[in-house]
């Protein structure tokens, strides 16, 4: 009785590593220790340099965008490389278990390593990015000093982060979901998946979802609210547009998943017969339900991905962008059409044919749009100055890409066509062919691009070649053959397939090309390690306007000041900085304005504890452990609480200090 | 020349590739009417979009290898950023091939509905199909027979199934005959196809259901009229009985299930699994509704 209260459903046998080792894999193992190696490596770090409090200073409590923006990407990069790894297994296993072999992973842990893949390169991969290269980007492009809630910004990155430590918590203690991604009911309710797995699912993603939406909120007043002087929506650089449009979905679609999710829970701790298949539970509402979160989920994903090929195509051909206007209202109909769609996700459910039809034919007309920015983006490179850098190696591989997966995508979008297509491994090659096309080189452009702007120093050219071109090759090795198995007719997640089928040899190839986007994805980190290395180079070393970019936030000193515009700016055009660089150039004066004490936020923990609360809520809640339940709950209130009598929020940072901080930069350039 | 040897060889292994491979590319290779017809729908649209995204790729790369910055010959017009009637090409473009396709989806939706009945010879076959966790129970329900993991129809006729679940959501396919449609506890869905040549087909389940989900896999028989009416004639003869007492052991979990036939269906079989989630039904064991949970 004593144990139930305190540790729920929670029992030694839960630990599968410690207690039966022949269920879980060396892979299995050696993954869990690895990771747990290098937590204890930095933990052991953080102890002998005495960092600890360098770190609750300057990173656990801080609202600034830019130090939020970083953990952001730090968070993404790591679960890149996670969900990579879950990738690579998958792709060994289907090499692998043809005929009389059955591969090296069990059922069991290879359908929680698909459902592991989907989740964490969707909710802590993408997601994070997206919200880092905003945290990044927005606020310098329109102007601003910080976000419009700092400390909000803050609650948002950690509730993320600990979302993604309850998913990856489920390596060590207890399970996964075998689920899929989506967890479709029934599968996913209490009486086929009786075990933890799809309740570190539902509150991983609860958690984590509440933290986007509270960020969706947040760059939606900032762009509403904080654009600078003359900044009119139609002057809004296209990033900021696209990110506008993003958080406008984010907080239309998160609300749905919330509530969907909590629903499956509701069914599966109370009994309730929400999707169950008795009782009047309707599973079908589930499939809607999801994918209407789910369809604008991609758009979410993919429109700031656009905006940063916008940003670079313009700065790296050094020409304006051709049909800004188009551009614009190309995002927002893709904006709204992104709702009315989502029906094509499940064309195979037996609706009728006229509604088939008219998701079918509304899932075209996006097509529409999209072709215009793929226009509108060559039509920029037409009579401008192309230079080669690596942001633009990945919009020029984007743009080809894409366009491939574009026309899969149309083609699956015939309802008659998906009825042979749907679940195979044709829509596998096809998502991975937009999302890796799109968002993923899109993400990897906008952090070389903003990299210098925030670091101060440029990373190493020839190893961001090696990373493009091995993701490149890679790609096309690895998902090529994946179309061709679909047509073959070989279904998605299967852990083991006949000989007879002829797919062996296509599953080989595909690892081959997991192989070489693991070599890229290697030649990424080692970018970073030898950027930093050599930071103080002058090789390497990035002046205020390393790329001759055309927006604000190149006319601030690099790495950004961290009240970011000693003077807030005004402008009148849509590329304010590259028509003062004209001005310059054409001998005209430019008055240098007057630099006034300037308000800041101060840091918080706040966003940290709360998030940290939350986490024990999650935890007790997969394990059924009440205490935690509570505590997590009351921790999270009572801080809440305790932050609105904190009257001390902010500060002013004095006028000579900022000259003073300037005047460094300047010095610092000389030298 | 070492980098020609080492393209050549590449060309050939995947020439090879494709070619060994054709046999298996069910997609490409159908045997019915329904699944020709969305083979053919499938290369239409490919060969239209075509028209588009071939271009584009490459003026994508000439434009970049044209105004590279080192091109100082090429023009350079840094504030070119409007201009109306390359626009108005490149909003007119896509929506051509839009409507073209919108049209075809529109037409082709309704022509290929599986619900609607299609032309065959005779009488059409009713298959009710079930899936389990993790198998395909097939019930003829007019010949009163049933099997597992193994289907027989006769070439040219109309076949008509009738698909449901008592297990987690599947998805009944067999690309060389027609597209898939899900099966759903609680619910009936339906599929209409017609084989036009004899052979032995590949079906399988098309939506992950759980840990047996790779052998979720049958072989579609088309034979001859007469060959399916003997194969019906011998499995009503066959010793193994579905009786409800048999569904209920057969519906528990099992992976990579032999084939089985079954004579003496009970009669509305696969009514009293569709109704079951909605009222009790004596004699039927019911999982799903949460209260037996804790018994498996």
């Amino acid at each position: 009785m004593l144990e139930k209260i305190l540790f729920g459903k929670l029992t030694y046998k839960s630990f599968p590593f410690l207690y039966s080792p022949e269920t879980g894999t060396g892979i299995f193992i050696g993954l869990v220790l690895f990771m747990g190696l290098i937590v204890l490596g930095v933990l052991a770090y953080l102890t002998f340099t005495k960092k600890w409090t360098w770190l609750w200073k300057e990173w656990l409590t801080t609202i600034d965008h830019k130090k939020i923006g970083i953990m952001y990407l730090i968070l993404a990069f790591i679960m890149l490389f996670r969900g990579f790894m879950d990738a690579i297994m998958m792709r060994t296993q289907q090499a692998l278990a043809v005929g009389h072999s059955l591969g090296y992973l069990p059922p069991e842990h290879y359908d929680q390593i698909f459902t592991a893949h989907g989740v964490i390169m969707i909710f802590f991969m993408a997601m994070p990015f997206m919200f880092g290269l905003l945290n990044l980007g927005v606020p310098l492009q329109i102007g601003a000093r910080d976000v419009a809630f700092p400390y909000l910004n803050s609650l948002s990155l950690w509730l993320t982060v600990v979302g993604a430590m309850l998913i990856n918590i489920s390596l060590v203690v207890g399970k996964f979901a075998a689920t899929g991604w989506l967890a479709y009911p029934p599968l996913s309710g209490i009486v086929y998946s009786p075990g933890v797995g799809v309740d570190y699912y539902i509150w991983g993603l609860q958690i984590a979802g509440v933290g986007s939406l509270l960020s969706g909120v947040n760059f939606l007043v900032t762009i509403f609210k904080m654009r600078c002087p003359g900044m009119t929506l139609f002057k809004m650089p296209v990033f900021t547009w696209t990110a506008l449009c993003t958080t406008i979905l984010v907080i239309l679609a998160f609300p749905v998943l919330t509530a969907t999710l909590a629903m499956l829970w509701l069914d599966r701790f109370f009994g309730m017969h929400f999707f169950t298949m008795a009782m009047g539970g309707n599973a079908m509402m589930y499939i809607n339900l999801i994918w209407v979160w789910g369809h604008p989920e991609v758009y979410i994903l993919i429109l700031p991905a656009f905006g940063i090929f916008s940003e670079v195509v313009a700065t790296f051909c050094r020409k304006r962008l051709f049909g800004y206007t188009t551009m614009i209202w190309a995002t927002i109909s893709i904006t709204i059409l992104s709702f009315v769609v989502w029906l094509h996700h499940f064309f195979t459910m037996g609706s009728g044919a006229s509604v088939n039809a008219f998701f079918g034919v509304a899932t075209m007309i996006i097509a529409i749009p999209t072709g215009v920015k793929i226009f509108n983006w060559l039509f920029t490179m037409h009579r401008g100055r192309v230079r080669f850098t690596t942001p633009m190696l990945w919009t020029i591989g984007f743009i080809t890409t894409f366009s491939i997966g574009g026309m899969t995508g149309v083609l699956m979008s015939v309802p008659p066509v998906d009825f042979q297509l749907h679940n195979s491994l044709f829509l596998v090659a096809h998502f991975h062919n937009v999302i890796i096309g799109g968002v993923v080189f899109g993400y990897f452009a906008g952090y070389i691009y903003w990299f210098p702007k925030i670091f101060g120093y440029k990373l190493n050219e020839r190893l961001g070649r090696w990373t493009f071109w091995c993701w490149l090759i890679g790609f096309y090795v690895a998902f090529m053959p994946l179309y061709v198995l679909g047509l073959m007719g070989m279904t998605r997640r299967l852990s083991h397939y006949s000989a007879a089928s002829g797919w062996h040899p296509y599953l080989i190839v595909a690892a081959i090309g997991a192989g070489i986007i693991l070599v890229g994805i290697i030649c990424q980190f080692a970018q970073l390690y030898v950027s930093y290395k050599n930071r103080h180079k002058p090789e390497y070393r990035a002046e205020a306007d390393p790329w001759d970019g055309r927006t604000l936030e190149w006319s601030i000193p690099s790495p950004a000041p961290f009240y970011n515009f000693a003077v807030t700016p005004t402008v009148d055009s849509i590329d304010p900085f590259w028509e003062e660089k004209e001005a310059l150039k054409n001998g005209e004066q430019v008055a240098k304005p007057k630099i006034t004490d300037i308000h800041m936020p101060k840091n918080t923990g706040a966003g940290f504890i709360i998030a940290m609360f939350s986490g024990v809520f999650g935890f007790g809640a997969v394990w059924h452990i009440y205490w935690m339940i509570a505590l997590g709950l009351l921790g999270i209130i009572i801080t809440t609480i305790a932050r609105t009598f904190d009257t001390k929020t902010d500060y002013y940072v004095k006028a000579e200090e900022v000259e003073k901080i300037e005047a460094s930069y300047v010095s610092g350039a000389e030298k | 020349m070492k980098l020609r040897h080492f393209l050549s060889i590449l060309f050939i292994a995947i020439t090879t590739l494709l070619l060994a491979s054709c046999s298996h590319l069910a997609m490409l290779d159908p045997k019915g009417m329904i699944a020709a017809s969305e083979k053919k729908l499938l290369i239409d649209a490919t060969l239209l979009m075509l028209v588009v995204v071939i271009p584009v790729i490459l003026i994508t790369f000439y434009f970049a290898w044209r105004y590279r910055a080192s091109n100082k010959k090429a023009t350079y017009r840094p504030n070119d950023a409007h201009s109306v009637p390359i626009e108005i090409v490149c909003w007119t473009i896509p929506i051509i091939i839009v409507a073209i396709l919108g049209v075809m989806t529109w037409v082709s939706s309704h022509k290929l509905d599986p619900y609607r009945p299609i032309a065959g010879k005779g009488k059409p076959i009713t298959i009710q199909a079930i899936s389990l966790n993790w198998k395909w129970l097939f019930i003829y329900p007019n010949k009163h027979i049933a099997t597992v993991n193994y289907l027989q129809i006769p070439v040219g006729h109309q076949i008509r199934f009738l698909i449901t679940s008592d297990a987690p959501m599947n998805s009944l396919e067999i690309p060389r005959l027609a597209g898939q449609i899900y099966a759903m506890g609680g619910m009936r869905t339906q599929l209409h196809l017609v084989a036009d040549e004899k052979g032995v087909y590949r079906g399988f389940s098309a939506n992950y259901s759980g840990a047996g989900f790779a052998g979720m896999h049958f072989k579609v028989h088309v034979t001859s009229i007469g060959d399916y009416n003997r194969w019906v004639k011998k499995t009503q003869a066959a010793p193994k009985k579905l009786s409800l007492a048999t569904y209920n052991q057969l519906m528990k979990d099992s992976e990579n299930n032999p084939v089985a036939y079954y004579s003496h269906v009970e009669p509305k079989l696969f009514e009293k699994v569709l109704m079951k989630f909605t009222k009790p039904m004596p004699g039927m064991d019911t999982l799903g509704d949460g209260t037996k949970a804790e018994k498996r």
